[in-house]
């Protein structure tokens, strides 16, 4: 919609300019956007799916060890099968429905929306069953895996809250289910990993590298390697190698597409800005993938400092894809240190780092004081105890204030708070007492 | 016919004509001892050696060679640091190294390319750059005359493997299992089953890697196979007992695959 209006414009150049889109394009970073588009990208809307190598413009691919290769290919085509069968589409939207409890609601934030000079409307993820947008992308990659016909799924997690969705869909789907979760987040996330274990997965801790997410997705990997044939890799993000990125996109996409009918519907219009936390990325292009082809529509990725893989990174190949990556000056990944488990990741998705290059979304990041400050914030004016992960998207938004006054912002909500209150306990001890 | 095959394909076809079974052991660069540990497998009967260039993460790699990997980044080791060592090395078989993907991506396939011939280091093993991704580097690598050691899987359907092994330069690496690298108390059938594969769809000589942990092992999968890369087994005897103890170990390798019977 969007590169083809622009297109047909840059042709016709004597015309009328085409409305709104135009003006607001020429001085944000869309406008990079609009040139790239032109010259690089075929496809008409954002939208599409990535090329047949599975790259979004230079970032994708498929980098995986020679005995996944096949697997990858599989997962490829079962997906595309899957996700143009009706009947596949259909058992999803039932799930959703009777078990995850979709469509998640809008909430207007007005305390909080009077306090920041904008109106602040979030998109609810939090109430989903589970407690995070991780339960859309798993409830699909299980349906996918039993289409399969696989009994096992073995997924990576940061928060715990993509291991206890996988958990929950492997019960419910009568899959085996074992998770690999860094050691740091084992402690930090004790909760989650008690929930997982009720819910029958097996959770296995990881003790090599940072002791964080990326070496339980390298864990997770290596099991797949070893269990190729019957097990399913259940990636919690819209990272990893082809289909996964595009994969996962589809699968949290429900998210954008509830937004953009709700929103029109609450507010009369789409939003000014869109705003979602990224660690690897799937709330954000969840949500995005409502609102990219809406060239109005400013979309923003919020990175913890201490993972700003499109901030800090350059380009990079880990876990599968080439995307940005933070890494040192010989290529060596380094160690994401944020005080949020779900975000503490030194890479991002393909489709975001392609969606940074080319300027159609931006990707600042917030520090580990602003996001406890927005977390304390979120709670005290809103009755809403956000994740951690969430609560980055809001700090932004706080300190972005300012420039966007007046404006309508949609925030993912990506997830409760629940996970974190026993870790904000001892943050918080000296000021708020603790649980005395 | 023969002179268009690099330095490692040329002398292992004609090894392996020559009624000789392969053996190449992996050590990992920077660790303790590397550079000994190199020099006793040359002095002990290997044919080859494939240098581990440490990466942050190691995907392929079972605990050992992990736990090898990084003790040496801790240490600071780089690549370079290791490239720069490789003259000092002072072997007379061919040397190849074995990284990860990034570690090419970063400099950039040429730079990487350029860098390997320099230090007089002719193969490369790149575990997570498959045939569809290897066209880069591929390229740059041919014109500084690496050859890239192309690997081969148990997962693979039929009509894959030629395609996989028209790539490969050197010697082909059959994957022993499915999994990832560490010893094993017995060789899997899968070892010997793709090796039997794919000796029927290409010339290029077939080496074993990947959970082949002892010498027995060695000499069940080169009944089939032109040969074994051995890796764990390797780099768990470097890191408990020295370099010394790698070149005993090369040399009950060899005389098993050599058919003396040392093992049986
Ligand atoms: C609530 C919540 N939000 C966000 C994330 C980060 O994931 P992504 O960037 O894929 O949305 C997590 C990950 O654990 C999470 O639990």
């Amino acid at each position: 919609m969007y590169a083809s209006a622009n297109g047909a414009e840059s042709t016709v150049a004597g015309l009328e300019p085409v409305p709104s889109a135009q003006t607001d394009l020429s001085r944000s970073a869309t406008a990079r956007y609009s040139r790239a588009t032109m010259t690089s990208s075929p496809s008409n809307t954002l939208s599409a799916p990535p090329d047949p190598t599975g790259r979004f413009g230079e970032f994708g691919g498929r980098f995986v060890p020679e005995t996944l290769v096949p697997a990858c290919q599989e997962l490829e085509e079962a997906f595309d099968d899957a996700w143009s069968d009706p009947a596949f589409r259909e058992e999803l939207t039932q799930v959703h429905t009777q078990y995850s409890g979709r469509p998640s609601i809008l909430t207007e934030c007005h305390n909080l929306g009077e306090r920041l000079g904008i109106r602040l409307i979030l998109k609810r993820e939090d109430l989903n069953h589970t407690g995070s947008h991780k339960i859309n992308n798993v409830i699909g990659q299980a349906l996918l895996a039993k289409r399969m016909g696989k009994k096992r799924i073995v997924a990576d997690t940061g928060a715990g809250q993509h291991g206890v969705a996988s958990a929950t869909a492997a019960a419910l789907m009568g899959l085996e289910c074992k998770v690999y979760m860094g050691a740091v987040d084992v402690d930090r996330q004790a909760l989650n990993v008690f929930r997982m274990k009720l819910l029958g997965a097996e959770v296995e801790s990881v003790h090599s590298g940072s002791k964080t997410l990326k070496d339980a997705v390298n864990e997770a990997m290596r099991h797949w390697v070893a269990n190729v044939s019957d097990t399913h890799f259940c990636l919690g993000s819209v990272v990893g190698p082809h289909p996964y990125p595009f994969m996962v996109r589809q699968f949290q996409s429900i998210i954008g597409d509830e937004a953009h009918a709700q929103i029109q519907e609450m507010t009369g219009a789409m939003p000014d800005l869109v705003v979602a936390c990224v660690g690897g990325g799937s709330n954000a292009m969840g949500i995005f993938a409502g609102f990219v082809d809406e060239p109005d529509v400013r979309l923003v990725g919020v990175e913890p400092a201490g993972g700003a893989a499109v901030g800090r990174g350059t380009p990079g190949v880990v876990h599968g894809s080439r995307s940005y990556l933070m890494q040192d000056e010989v290529g060596q990944v380094e160690e994401a240190l944020s005080i949020s488990a779900g975000l503490d990741y030194p890479g991002v998705g393909p489709e975001h780092a392609h969606l940074a290059a080319i300027g159609r979304a931006d990707y600042p990041n917030v520090t580990d004081d602003e996001v406890i400050a927005a977390f304390r914030l979120m709670s005290e004016t809103e009755g809403i105890i956000p994740a951690l992960e969430s609560a980055h998207a809001l700090a932004w938004l706080a300190r972005a204030a300012p420039e966007i006054e007046g404006q309508t912002v949609l925030m993912s909500l990506s997830g409760r708070g629940d996970k974190d209150v026993a870790q904000m306990m001892d943050i918080l001890a000296d000021e708020m007492g603790g649980a005395g | 016919m023969a002179d268009s095959f690099g330095r490692i394909e040329s002398e292992f076809r004609a090894k392996r004509a020559a009624g000789r079974k392969l053996l190449v052991p992996y050590i990992t660069g920077g660790y303790p001892g590397w550079q000994d540990a190199i020099r006793a497998c040359a002095a002990n009967g290997a044919d080859a050696i494939e240098i581990g260039i440490p990466f942050s993460d190691p995907v392929m790699d079972g605990p050992v060679i992990q736990q090898a990997s990084q003790a040496a980044l801790d240490d600071g080791i780089t690549p370079n640091a290791i490239l720069d060592e490789v003259p000092n090395l002072d072997v007379e078989i061919p040397l190849t190294v074995m990284t990860y993907y990034n570690l090419v991506h970063h400099p950039g396939p040429e730079r990487f390319a350029a860098s390997l011939q320099r230090a007089g280091i002719v193969g490369a093993i790149l575990p997570d750059l498959p045939l569809e991704e290897s066209g880069p580097w591929c390229a740059a690598a041919d014109a500084h005359g690496i050859e890239t050691i192309m690997l081969a899987a148990p997962t693979a359907p039929d009509d894959r493997l030629p395609k996989v092994a028209a790539r490969s330069r050197g010697f082909l690496y059959s994957v022993g299992l499915l999994g990832v690298t560490g010893e094993r108390s017995s060789l899997a059938q899968t070892a010997t089953d793709l090796a039997a594969r794919l000796k029927l769809v290409t010339e290029v000589p077939v080496l074993v890697g990947v959970g082949v942990s002892n010498a027995e092992q060695a000499y069940e999968a080169t009944r089939v196979a032109d040969g074994v890369i051995q890796g764990a087994s390797m780099v768990r005897r470097l890191m408990e007992s020295g370099p010394d103890a790698v070149g005993d170990y090369v040399a009950e390798v060899r005389a098993a695959i050599d058919g003396e019977g040392s093992t049986r």
